[in-house]
């Protein structure tokens, strides 16, 4: 603890004097050192914004309860997720990640708030923009980080790549855009067959929206009543095309038509949540789907080879990180409600940063997969195999 | 020897209602198989003994079907998904790959998909083009996925019981011209636990002059055949492939190195296609040395398939395009 007080006040002492402000008084330090936890306020109740419904008579709370534990872990994880983003962009312009690579920053509080809102026991589908999930749902930064650069120490063992990360009761990460809502139907009818209480959150985005399957799949987790969150990560662009000019009705959370919806402001990790919580208790009654649109954003363009400007402006960009950053909103909510202070966030955004490079560390040294991986996985439970190499003398060994 | 007659359209449906009982985690869904009994009567009465919650009609939709049962395999059921035939299975074949067939490799070994995509293949009589086309060369082609097309009821038994059991996503081939066709069975084959292993052909008929390589409803026309040649003293020795994927050249290697001579026989079209695999593989392994003449294809015509009774006839292989096929390799 006094170890704890020491650090906080000599960093607090060095970022005062960095930014050139007057070196806090041998009294204030003083004071600073001899804060304890017991001084924060342990919750807080937060008002949210209310969500537009669609064929449901009311929606989640308009209050949010925040404990102080919440938040920081929310923090951490958000924070985590954010500066591993910015840590593959990096990786990615120094050709250390290669291929498709499709950065969340900007939408942390989707994630973030989705999984304060069901159980690790759930169940979870999301299409390509997906290292944020694979983070809530259990991956390690370190394991995350070596796939996207494609090593043995790799969640997919460096076999899956960027688009490609399963964890428990996590279905990736899926390439075709929209394959993965029917996909997270079926999940959810297993959660149904075999009684045991839990759901699917099937996520798609606005792009995928207008998928034909999409539709199938609201129509079949209606009529059987599938414990199914279908989410819509709303982020206002299918790559380079807006949503006026892709969807004929860009009201999402009513495009379910017979399905309940949510329109959620995605950037307040606490309005998330509530709306997840309010559709998990719909699923879990038996009401059968509901549709949530979360309305984000993604300050990095669509994947590593798209600018990002061509289809919008810098200053709308700029505007979203300065009025509505999902982790500056939480960090602002916490200090002026005396739940956190400057320099304990501080301390995480540290101990973020570290984990991170770590991470990066590992994922640029950790070796490739050996050679003789090449060709296993290809069948579960099943003997050892040979599959044919490039020319008809090679033959490569398989095993499960 | 106890036998007993049984139709193909019985074999399968006593293969799926035993794997049914034997394990809860199986269930099927596809258009009309509950409370239609099937579209062809293969699933005649599980719906009434199992109930709603195992046997699933579905909506017409089946990407997102397809999709669903995918998803359920991926959660830990063991799915049958039906496709009313193989030509509506195009509408989903990107669930069928992409979704099933890749995901073991593409996590590593974390995510396995038991799931048997089940349906009529290939030639009927009179459907005309946009139902007649044969899938076994389409799906054969990819890795991650185990291919099958039982010909006998022995085979529809054995290897849909072995295909559910599988924990890898298994494409089976049905053939509707062959759900009828009554076959006798031994007494072993009736017992619950009878399998016949994916990846293993069977020499239907012993010869020696020529090996000829079928599968699905081509072998009975080349037994046929076989038959008219014995009469002329050609001795034919036709493999049932029983599986696509993955190929037994094994099998048909140890035949050519005895028969000196091959043709394969099959309802699909010719380019691309199971035959082309077989000669390439034969081209490639221990029995090309052994070969007196080139191996050549029996096909189907290169053509959509049309509707009258005397174009259809003229475009799939007949008794008589094996026999000419067979006197001509031999002669070669």
């Amino acid at each position: 603890m006094r170890n704890m007080l020491a650090i906080i006040s000599n960093v607090l002492r060095g970022t005062a004097s960095r930014n050139g402000a007057e070196l806090v008084s041998e009294g204030a330090r003083v004071v600073v050192s001899a804060r304890t936890y017991a001084d924060f306020t342990p919750q807080a109740s937060f008002d949210i914004k209310k969500c537009d419904v669609h064929k449901l008579e009311e929606g989640p709370p308009l209050q949010a309860v925040l404990t102080r534990e919440e938040g920081l872990q929310y923090y951490r994880t958000m924070q985590t997720m954010r500066r591993m983003e910015l840590k593959s962009d990096q990786l990615y312009k120094q050709k250390i990640i290669r291929g498709f690579c499709h950065l969340y920053d900007g939408q942390e509080a989707c994630a973030v708030g989705i999984e304060a809102g069901i159980n690790l026991t759930d169940h979870l589908i999301t299409a390509y923009r997906a290292h944020g999930y694979t983070l809530t749902r259990g991956g390690t930064v370190r394991e995350i980080m070596a796939e996207l650069t494609g090593r043995r120490g790799g969640i997919a063992k460096g076999k899956g790549g960027s688009m490609h990360m399963y964890t428990k009761h996590f279905y990736g990460g899926n390439g075709i855009v929209g394959a993965q809502v029917p996909l997270g139907a079926g999940v959810a009818l297993a959660c149904k067959y075999l009684g045991k209480n839990e759901l699917c959150v099937c996520l798609y985005g606005d792009g995928a929206a207008n998928q034909g399957q999409i539709f199938e799949t609201y129509n079949m987790a209606s009529l059987w009543k599938l414990p199914c969150i279908f989410i819509c990560e709303n982020n206002k662009y299918g790559m380079g095309t807006s949503v006026e000019r892709a969807a004929a009705s860009t009201d999402y959370f009513k495009r379910g038509d017979f399905i309940p919806g949510l329109r959620v402001d995605g950037m307040d990790v606490l309005c998330v949540r509530e709306a997840t919580k309010f559709a998990a208790e719909h699923c879990r009654s038996g009401k059968g789907p509901i549709l949530m649109e979360l309305q984000t954003y993604r300050y990095h363009g669509h994947s590593m080879s798209d600018p990002g400007i061509s289809y919008r402006t810098r200053e709308e960009i700029q505007e979203v990180r300065s009025k509505s950053d999902p982790i500056s909103m939480l960090k602002d909510r916490m200090l002026s409600n005396n739940m956190a202070s400057v320099e304990e966030l501080k301390e995480i955004d540290v101990e973020v940063r570290k984990e991170i490079e770590d991470a990066a560390q590992f994922a640029t040294t950790d070796p490739e997969p050996p050679l003789d991986d090449l060709c296993n996985h290809i069948f579960y439970n099943d003997p050892p195999m040979e599959v044919r190499g490039t020319n008809p003398w090679t033959k490569l060994k398989s095993v499960s | 020897m106890f036998y007993i007659r049984v139709t193909v359209r019985d074999a399968l449906n006593q293969a799926m209602d035993e794997e049914l009982e034997r394990d809860e985690r199986v269930f099927l869904l596809g258009e009309e198989v509950a409370q239609y009994d099937g579209a062809y009567k293969v699933s005649r009465g599980l719906w009434k003994k199992y109930g709603d919650k195992r046997i699933i009609d579905t909506p017409i939709t089946e990407m997102g079907f397809a999709g669903i049962a995918v998803g359920a395999a991926m959660a830990g059921l063991r799915p049958i998904c039906e496709f009313m035939t193989f030509n509506f299975s195009m509408q989903a074949i990107d669930q069928v790959i992409n979704s099933a067939a890749k995901t073991y490799y593409m996590s590593a070994g974390r995510q396995s998909v038991p799931i048997v995509f089940r349906g009529p293949n290939g030639a009927s009589a009179g459907v005309a083009a946009q139902h007649s086309q044969c899938f076994a060369a389409w799906y054969g082609h990819c890795p991650g996925l185990k291919v099958v097309s039982p010909w006998s009821a022995e085979d529809a038994r054995g290897l849909l019981k072995s295909a559910i059991r599988d924990d890898n996503p298994v494409v089976f081939l049905e053939n509707e011209l062959m759900y009828g066709v009554p076959f006798e069975m031994s007494e072993e084959s009736q017992s619950k636990d009878f399998l016949i292993p994916i990846g293993k052909a069977k020499i239907e008929r012993q010869g020696n002059h020529i090996t000829v390589v079928s599968h699905s409803r081509m072998v009975s026309l080349c037994l046929d055949a076989a038959a008219v040649l014995a009469k002329e003293g050609i001795e034919c020795e036709v493999i049932n492939m029983r599986t696509i994927r993955p190929l037994d050249a094994e099998a048909i290697e140890t035949s050519v190195m005895k028969t000196n001579h091959l043709i394969t026989v099959e309802g699909g079209w010719p380019q691309f296609g199971v035959g082309g695999e077989i000669l390439a593989r034969i081209m490639e392994g221990p029995a090309f040395n052994y070969l007196d003449a080139p191996a050549v294809r029996v096909t189907g015509v290169d053509i959509p398939m049309p509707y009258a009774k005397i174009l259809e006839d003229n475009s799939v292989p007949q008794i008589k395009d094996i026999i000419f096929s067979v006197k001509k390799t031999l002669n070669a």
